[in-house]
């Protein structure tokens, strides 16, 4: 199973702008590389990235072959409310991955 | 007075046990420091450093019962930040039992087979790579100590002769490189002092955690040199004569190199 890790400060006030952190185990194999026996390795990348707060879209990504291994992301977003951050990760071969992380809005 | 004549008896003593063209302790420089600003800034901050991915998985690994007796690491260990704080500053290690040299991944394999029972780990494994990776993330800052053990210096010695030696189709030394260029360029590469105070390390051109017996190999098929099997003693003995020569440096497991 991929493993994910996420930053996000436990608490901030209203209308501060926050960072958040992500990073994810994944190869990103990108389906141009040849294998031992000279044949294409299949493409396996994330495609796509998505956080929501409180169920509402505030960041989305579209990866492509060029993304490093293991992608690190961050990006800020304004506290607004108290609540709970989603974040999904989906490509390839069926990958899907969903962490959330709480958050305190003071 | 006599403080002055022990600092220079010192000096001497120092000064023999290096042989020429090898770096004197007060040039020793981790490749850390010259990196780029970017790399740096990724090593520094755990949440950055992609090894995080694996130091997590070897904790885990730490506490889940393996092999016939169904024992984990901390039913033994305990609690690694405690048990392995610098451990891993120490290897590799002369074993007086087996008469060779044990890096860590070995003496994780050893307690895996001998001691939990279990099938010993591939090498390079990420299950491998995870363990070492947990473990040796409790001798970070931790100062290299050349070991004094009479019974390994045999080992240095023979490490040390390889690392001197010519070989393969360039005909280089890797002391060419690593004593005698440090610091200047090979192709886009800044040539670093070659030390082992990192491992294992993500390596962004590997884009990956590898193991020091894997970079070694990277260097020797650079240098069109024929590559010796994978468990060979003399990449043991490379290993033990690398951590000497870095002696006075402090660990940096898991690092980031380019
Ligand atoms: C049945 C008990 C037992 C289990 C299980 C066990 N070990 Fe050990 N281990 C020992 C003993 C005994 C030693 C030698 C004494 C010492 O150094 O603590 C040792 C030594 C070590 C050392 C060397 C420490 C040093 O300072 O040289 C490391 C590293 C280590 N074990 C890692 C592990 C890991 C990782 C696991 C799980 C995969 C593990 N051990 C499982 C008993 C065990
Ligand atoms: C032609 C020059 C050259 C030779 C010969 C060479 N290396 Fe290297 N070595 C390099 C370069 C360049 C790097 C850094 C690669 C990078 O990060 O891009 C390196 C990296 C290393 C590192 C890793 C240092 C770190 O901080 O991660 C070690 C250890 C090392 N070499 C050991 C050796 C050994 C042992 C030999 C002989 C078997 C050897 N090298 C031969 C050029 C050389």
């Amino acid at each position: 199973m991929a493993r994910a890790l996420i930053n996000v400060p436990p608490r901030a006030k209203k209308g501060d702008i926050i960072e958040i952190r992500t990073l994810i185990s994944h190869p990103m194999e990108t389906g141009y590389r040849a294998g031992f026996n000279g044949s294409l390795i299949p493409r396996d990348i994330i495609r796509s990235f998505v956080c929501l707060y409180n169920d509402i879209e505030v960041f989305r990504a579209e990866f492509s072959p060029a993304v490093a291994a293991n992608p690190f992301i961050s990006f800020h977003t304004m506290a607004t409310e108290s609540g709970k951050l989603t974040f999904r990760w989906t490509g390839d071969k069926d990958f899907d991955v969903t962490e959330t992380q709480e958050i305190v809005v003071e | 007075m006599i403080f002055r004549v022990c600092l220079a008896v010192l000096a001497i003593l120092t000064a023999s046990q290096l042989q020429a063209g090898e770096i004197a302790p007060e040039q020793r420089r981790s490749a850390y420091d010259t990196m780029s600003a970017g790399t740096r800034a990724m090593q520094d901050d755990d949440m950055a450093n992609p090894a995080t991915l694996w130091v997590l998985d070897g904790e885990a690994l730490w506490s889940q019962p393996a092999g016939a007796t169904q024992k984990s690491c901390a039913d033994c260990h305990g609690d690694a930040k405690i048990s392995m704080k610098g451990r891993a500053a120490r290897y590799p290690q002369f074993d007086a039992t087996t008469g060779g040299v044990v890096d860590l991944e070995q003496q994780i394999n050893y307690c895996r087979r001998e001691r939990q029972k279990a099938t010993p780990l591939a090498f390079e494994s990420h299950e491998l790579l995870a363990l070492s990776a947990w473990v040796s993330l409790q001798s970070r800052g931790a100062r290299i100590e050349a070991s004094t053990d009479p019974a390994a210096q045999k080992a240095i010695e023979a490490g040390r002769r390889l690392f001197t030696e010519r070989r393969g189709q360039l005909n280089l030394s890797c002391a060419q490189c690593h004593d005698d260029n440090w610091g200047r360029s090979l192709a886009g590469a800044t040539i670093p002092q070659g030390h082992p105070n990192g491992y294992p390390l993500y390596r962004l051109e590997w884009q990956s955690l590898g193991s020091m017996r894997r970079r070694l190999r990277n260097c020797l098929s650079g240098m069109r040199a024929e590559l010796w099997p994978q468990d060979a003693p003399e990449y043991d003995d490379l290993e033990i004569y690398l951590m000497s020569r870095a002696s006075s440096l402090t660990m940096e497991s898991p690092a980031v190199r380019p």
